[in-house]
């Protein structure tokens, strides 16, 4: 009885997915030939296909929630750990293959593996105001819109270099950050998300509508590359040298978001996550906090934003639409709010699979929201569960022995 | 004894509910001093109005530190009233349930401690005396509500007890000379209530001041040395343990005809 159940709510489930995905995967228009062709085959694929994942996927679950019942580990996020003795090997590994990389492969890889870091580089900026202070903020690209068109008009206008602008564009990026914290202190969850979503759309629109200030929907180029102590170079020896650049930039990222999140400012930001008016009510100021959260998120995006500038020498406000936004969030959600592991990963996986995958450029849109639903369902904490910071005492009274 | 909470025809309206009536209520150095009354008579709302969380609409609020001067605190912060050595614990447990035991407590050092953005970002050795310090601290705090074998567990995972215990340490952290306890016995077990009345008692012991809102009877009329009783926002009656016991309007209000 409970098997024709299942199978009766998995035939239901492959049914709407027939339904809603009949108008891409069956119907296609051949212009030249002015036919509509129905391509059966894939509804059928599509049906077969649903059903067994339907059926797979709450088998896990239930799986999952017998396993949940009777879990007994209680350490704080335990879920993911690599043993010591990987470790070592492991970064090692990874440091070959980050260093090899530009040599090995061409500067057309090179590229992607670039835009795939600063992505890395906005998912952790982004994962200190959503991760870990919990403020939804839907319009983060606006920030690396400033950095880009701070770089791109402070060129243009006073020929100031890629150096000199890069910590500019990182304040600017915090000036806007507080700029936008202060009228949204008040505000909370599905609020704060509306109106930082509108933010993000103001930047962009001025960027857009602006011509004398941003040069309209035209965009700036010949924005320079960075320099080398003045040296000039190929393109492909510029490629590899913003690669670098941008490895130094992440390793860096993740130097000070690491050490923040075990902070007193760090955990602050936590508390006000998980409870406001607890937090408050033990001694934290909410303003201070939420504004070093925005403030310090926006910093890495406006610096990311001069980087990305001088890395396609062309910007326009179309590098800056929502779905921008939503991407680093997706990387954040993804990823697992708080964890910087998993940021990173998922900064790989949702930047990288698109480049290489490029044969399903078309279902693109639908394998990133099936991604996002299967990941809600299945592990809503994101793919490495945020860990907290153990602390072994000695068993006597005296707490100053033995602290880790 | 001087007092070291002054509290003056304070009021509180929620729309055209009068939660909070013109209360007067003092407490001095070192006391226990308990707040009782039915369900819905406001007791809540006067902490809250008290620590900043909500504005009240009439009166005053003044703290007295025990080596500084009488100061207004209406209109402050909860954050700032918690600096001035007032804390709290609340009604329904609020702890950071995604933190760790020992980091629930670090958060109740922020107030006492300074490390800035910069300070975490370098960690020079001032950075990591404090962090150090905070760690320590917190730790010694954990030992004395008696949790210290739960350091690393998730504050979810601890049992009811232990979670209000542990809101209690927490409040503890940020150095209090008043705290003020919303129902702490609420939902346990005697045994833990034994354990939370010599808590409280070791703290009275230490010279921190107690105010104590409570349903539990035995519990307050043991603890207290004086008893506030209020209802609709009025207060009705202040007293000794055996006053109050005694005064009709009381048993009238809130202890119903059993007595
Ligand atoms: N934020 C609020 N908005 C409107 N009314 C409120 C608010 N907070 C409390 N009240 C009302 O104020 C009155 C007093 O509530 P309060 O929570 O202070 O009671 P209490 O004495 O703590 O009761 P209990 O013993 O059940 O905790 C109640 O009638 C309640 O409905
Ligand atoms: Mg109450």
């Amino acid at each position: 009885m409970f098997f024709v159940n299942e199978i009766k709510k998995s035939l239901l489930i492959s049914c709407w997915f027939i339904f809603l995905t009949f108008p891409i995967m069956v119907i296609r228009i051949n212009p030249y030939e002015e036919i509509v062709d129905y391509r059966w085959n894939n509804l059928i694929l599509v049906g077969v296909g649903s059903f067994i994942l339907s059926l797979v996927g709450r088998a896990v679950q239930r799986r999952r929630e017998k396993i949940g019942q009777n879990d007994t580990d209680q350490t704080a996020g335990s879920t993911f750990r690599i043993a010591t003795k990987m470790y070592v090997p492991l970064v090692a590994l990874s440091v070959l293959v980050i260093c090899c990389f530009p040599f090995v492969f061409s500067t057309y890889q090179t590229n992607i593996m670039t835009t795939a870091l600063i992505y890395v580089v906005l998912g952790l900026g982004l994962n200190i105001v959503v991760g870990l202070a919990g403020l939804l903020d839907l319009g983060y690209v606006a920030f690396y819109a400033v950095g880009a068109y701070s770089y791109a008009l402070l060129n243009y206008h006073f020929g100031l270099g890629f150096w000199t602008v890069l910590p500019i564009g990182a304040g600017l990026g915090a000036l806007f950050g507080i700029l936008l914290g202060f009228p949204v202190l008040r505000l909370r969850g599905d609020y704060l998300a509306i109106v930082t979503l509108g933010f993000g759309e103001i930047i962009r629109l001025i960027l857009e509508n602006w011509n004398d200030f941003s040069f309209g929907p035209s965009g700036i180029a010949n924005i320079p590359r960075p320099s080398f102590f003045g040296m000039e170079m190929s393109l492909q020896a510029a490629t590899i040298y913003i690669y670098f650049l941008m490895v130094g930039l992440a390793v860096f990222t993740v130097f000070v978001v690491n050490r923040l999140q075990h902070s007193r400012i760090g955990r602050a930001w936590i508390a006000l996550r998980e409870d406001e008016i607890a937090c408050q009510a033990m001694g934290i100021d909410k303003t201070k906090t939420k504004l070093t959260a925005f403030a310090l998120g926006a910093t890495w995006a406006g610096m990311m934003g001069v980087v990305f500038a001088a890395k396609t020498t062309f910007i326009n406000p179309a590098s800056f639409t929502f779905l921008e936004s939503a991407i680093i969030l997706s990387i954040v959600v993804l990823g697992g709010m708080g964890s910087i592991l998993g940021v990173i990963i998922a900064a790989f996986i949702l930047i990288l699979l698109p480049e290489y995958l490029r044969a399903f450029s078309d279902y693109r849109m639908l394998l990133f929201g099936a991604t996002m639903v299967m990941m809600m369902v299945f592990r809503p904490q994101g793919l490495v569960a945020p860990r907290r910071r153990c602390y072994q005492f000695r068993k006597t009274d005296d707490p100053a022995a033995g602290i880790k | 004894m001087k007092p070291i909470l002054t509290v003056d025809k304070l009021s509180m309206d929620f729309g055209g509910l009068r939660a909070l009536d013109r209360l007067d209520l003092e407490i001095n150095t070192g006391e226990i001093v308990a707040l009782i009354g039915p369900n819905g008579a406001g007791k809540s709302t006067f902490f809250n109005c008290i620590t900043g969380i909500y504005l009240p609409t009439g009166g005053d609020v003044y703290l007295t530190p025990p080596h500084g001067r009488k100061k207004i605190i209406n209109g402050l912060k909860p954050n700032q009233v918690t600096k001035k050595g007032m804390a709290r614990t609340f009604q329904n447990i609020r702890l950071f349930t995604e933190m760790t035991v020992l980091e629930n407590i670090m958060i109740g050092r922020h107030c006492r401690t300074k490390a800035s953005i910069l300070g975490a970002v370098f960690k020079g050795p001032g950075t990591i005396r404090e962090e150090k310090e905070i760690v320590e601290d917190s730790y010694r705090i954990l030992v004395k509500i008696g949790l210290a074998d739960s350091v690393n567990m998730k504050a979810t995972n601890l049992p009811y007890g232990a979670q209000r215990r542990l809101e209690i340490g927490r409040a503890l952290a940020t150095e209090p000379f008043l705290l003020l306890l919303d129902e702490p016995a609420a939902g346990m077990n005697p045994m833990e209530t034994k354990e939370l009345d010599d808590l409280i008692i070791s703290l009275r012991d230490e010279g921190m001041a107690i105010l104590l809102i409570e349903h539990d009877m035995k519990l307050v009329m043991s603890l207290s040395s004086r008893i506030y009783v209020m209802d609709y926002g009025k207060k009705i009656a202040q007293g000794t343990p055996v006053e109050i016991r005694n005064n009709p309007k009381v048993i009238k209000a809130y202890l119903g005809t059993e007595n």
